[in-house]
């Protein structure tokens, strides 16, 4: 049985060391079409016209979640928004 | 002296180096804390930032920092005799390589994860991340010149390699594609994996593909040469998955089999050393051992590409901050073992005396070479694999390891070049980022040689580049230690030897290439002396800032970081 542990451990972790350079690129390239579409959202607030603003409008609540991962990731510690606060 | 004796005190040091001196590194000099939230867990977003298991995380890290410069390194130092690079290899683990892997790695962790770059911008001040883009540019260039020599030199020498080279990456592909596709176990596509790897050698064997005297009017090392690069600019703007992954994948494992059984074959075959402890009889024209031998051998040593992997992709996985020891400075001991197998290749794999000095007749010759002639006579004595066989083997092992290597510095250069490009308001796309890449290196490469062949002229001056990056990374743990009034002199005594040979080795080959009228490695040497002088100069300022500044509480460095963001 210790064994037969072992070996799964030893087997889990091979997988992880296969495995996680894969999820960190796809999780990567996810995350940079998500900020495309933020930035698609957004561009009204940052000062870029956007014809579509008024149905973007409706699906800023939904973004609303990740901003503040969003703007720590570009290096802002404080939200650079006036009026969309989250810290 | 036995081999064998040389193996055992080698590993040993090192071991003990682990054990006692890198405890001393992390309980006294750097605190490593295991309370310590790192950025892991602070800023964990599944992408990059993931808590990671330390042997998992041990095994990235080693094979990320492990190539092929551990094996040409010292297989080019032995000349001066085995006693200085065995010196050299196995201190330099202890006390150089490993308290800069671990400590880079610290740096970063207490940093948010932030890489080199963006250290030395913080701690040297800020011309010191134009510094570092001028280093990490000089250093790419020169490890994608020299290892497209080195390989290129390996394809010819050893034509049964060529097939399991090429062969591999359809391996790769393969893999990928049954691990994604069809869901197979990891185990099992393992080891399909490496025996497919393993047949392709025994195919290459019997096929050896050796190219005519000129193709295309190229000599076969050219040709060869233009090939690589070829290969290396596709491989580096395909995305990653396609090609890179599984091929490191196997490689990975690839370098776990070929260590046992080089450390297997010495165990089992003993041989005796023939070359001499100190080479008194060295060949014309072989430069002094004090300052070359210490910029010859850099990964082994020590080496400033370590720091990139550690706080560019290692540190931000670290799951507790006493990993830090296991991961980083044992990731360090791996690349000294390796360093030290090259050693007892070449200078045990020769039947007498006079056999190694045919080989290692001029500095430079050995060689890589010799480390596939000799390994391959030890695996053969040891193990009973046919000498041709041992020798493919190993050749593509070094081949694989350099390939690697390869691709993934055509891929970094490609972003330095885009940042150079952003810092003088020009926007480069993949394909022309790649494009300048791959006309400065080929430029370089056949600038030394017209067929290539003197490529190897540039390893040198790649090992003080490498230097010199470590050298820039030592600075920025003094400046942290120093303002932290920590014990500095574990680090301060290697910067300051590490910048003291790399300057001189400069100097000595400035006259060297000014005597042969190489004015393009001239003009190279010129700038990497000033980026050194740069270095000591911004280093020496920013310590001289750092003795008169109000010490630091330990754990200040984290809020200080909370005001400013990742600048990545």
């Amino acid at each position: 049985m210790r064994w037969r542990e072992r070996w799964r451990a030893f087997s889990a972790g091979l997988h992880e060391f296969y495995v996680a350079p894969y999820r960190r690129t796809f999780a990567r390239a996810r995350r940079d079409e998500d900020d495309l579409f933020r930035m698609l959202v957004m561009s009204e607030m940052l000062g870029v016209p956007n014809p579509a603003a008024y149905y973007t409008a409706e699906l800023l609540p939904v973004l609303y979640d990740s901003f503040h991962d969003w703007h720590r990731r570009m290096g802002l510690e404080r939200s650079p928004l006036e009026n969309y606060r989250c810290c | 002296m036995n081999s064998l004796v040389l193996a055992v005190v080698g590993v040993a040091m090192m071991i003990a180096g682990y054990l006692l001196y890198s405890r001393y590194l992390s309980t006294r000099v750097f605190k490593l804390s295991a309370s310590f939230r790192t950025p892991s867990h602070e800023l964990e977003d599944g992408v990059d930032f993931v808590p990671t298991n330390k042997f998992v995380l041990w095994g990235h890290h080693f094979t990320s920092v492990a190539g092929a410069a551990p094996i040409v390194g010292p297989a080019v130092a032995v000349i001066w005799g085995w006693l200085p690079a065995f010196l050299w290899v196995t201190l330099g683990t202890v006390f150089f390589a490993g308290m800069h892997d671990l400590g880079t790695l610290w740096a970063s962790v207490r940093h948010r994860g932030q890489s080199i770059g963006s250290l030395s911008a913080r701690f040297i001040g800020a011309r010191g991340s134009r510094l570092f883009l001028v280093v990490i540019f000089l250093l790419l260039l020169m490890v994608n010149a020299a290892f497209a020599v080195v390989i290129a030199g390996l394809l010819v020498s050893t034509p049964t390699a060529v097939i399991p080279t090429w062969g591999a990456l359809v391996v790769a592909v393969l893999i990928g594609q049954a691990i994604y596709r069809l869901k197979w176990s990891l185990p099992l596509v393992s080891v399909i994996g490496v025996v497919a790897l393993y047949g392709l050698i025994l195919v290459g064997d019997a096929v050896p593909v050796a190219l005519p005297e000129s193709v295309l009017g190229l000599s076969p090392e050219a040709f060869w040469i233009v090939i690589l690069f070829v290969y290396a600019a596709i491989a580096s703007m395909l995305p990653v998955w396609v090609l890179l992954q599984p091929r490191d994948y196997i490689n990975g494992l690839q370098l776990f089999i070929a260590l046992g059984l080089l450390y297997g074959s010495v165990l089992l075959f003993r041989p005796e050393i023939v070359a001499p402890a100190i080479n008194t009889n060295v060949p014309e024209g072989t430069p002094g051992l004090m300052p070359l031998l210490f910029v010859t051998i850099a990964c082994g040593a020590i080496s400033g590409f370590h720091g990139i992997v550690a706080s560019g992709t290692s540190s931000k996985q670290l799951d507790k901050e006493t990993d830090a020891r296991f991961v980083g400075y044992f990731g360090a001991v791996g690349e000294g073992l390796l360093a030290l197998g090259a050693i007892i290749a070449t200078t045990a794999g020769f039947r007498t005396l006079a056999d190694w000095e045919a080989v290692y007749s001029a500095f430079n010759e050995g060689g890589v070479g010799a480390f596939v002639d000799g390994g391959g006579a030890i695996l053969n004595a040891g193990l009973g694999i046919p000498t041709s066989l041992s020798a493919t083997i190993l050749a593509t092992t070094a081949v694989l390891f350099a390939a690697t290597t390869m691709d993934t510095g055509v891929r970094l250069q490609r972003f330095v070049v885009q940042e150079i490009g952003l810092i003088v308001n020009v926007r480069l796309g993949t394909a022309a980022a790649t494009l300048i890449v791959l006309v400065v290196c080929l430029g370089l490469t056949f600038s030394a040689g017209a067929d290539g062949s003197g490529g190897m002229i540039l390893w040198p001056l790649f090992g003080t580049t490498n230097q010199l990056m470590a050298g820039l990374s030592l600075a920025i743990l003094a400046v942290m230690l120093m303002r932290k009034r920590r014990p500095v002199l574990p680090i301060m005594i290697p910067l300051l030897f590490v910048l003291f040979v790399s300057v001189y080795a400069l100097v000595i080959q400035l006259r060297g290439f000014l005597a042969d009228g190489n004015w393009l490695l001239l003009a190279l040497d010129v700038i990497i002396l000033i980026a050194a002088v740069w270095v000591i100069i911004e280093s020496a300022i920013a310590l001289h800032r750092a003795r008169g500044s109000e010490p630091e509480e330990d754990e200040e460095d984290l809020e200080v970081t909370a005001g400013e963001g990742r600048a990545e």
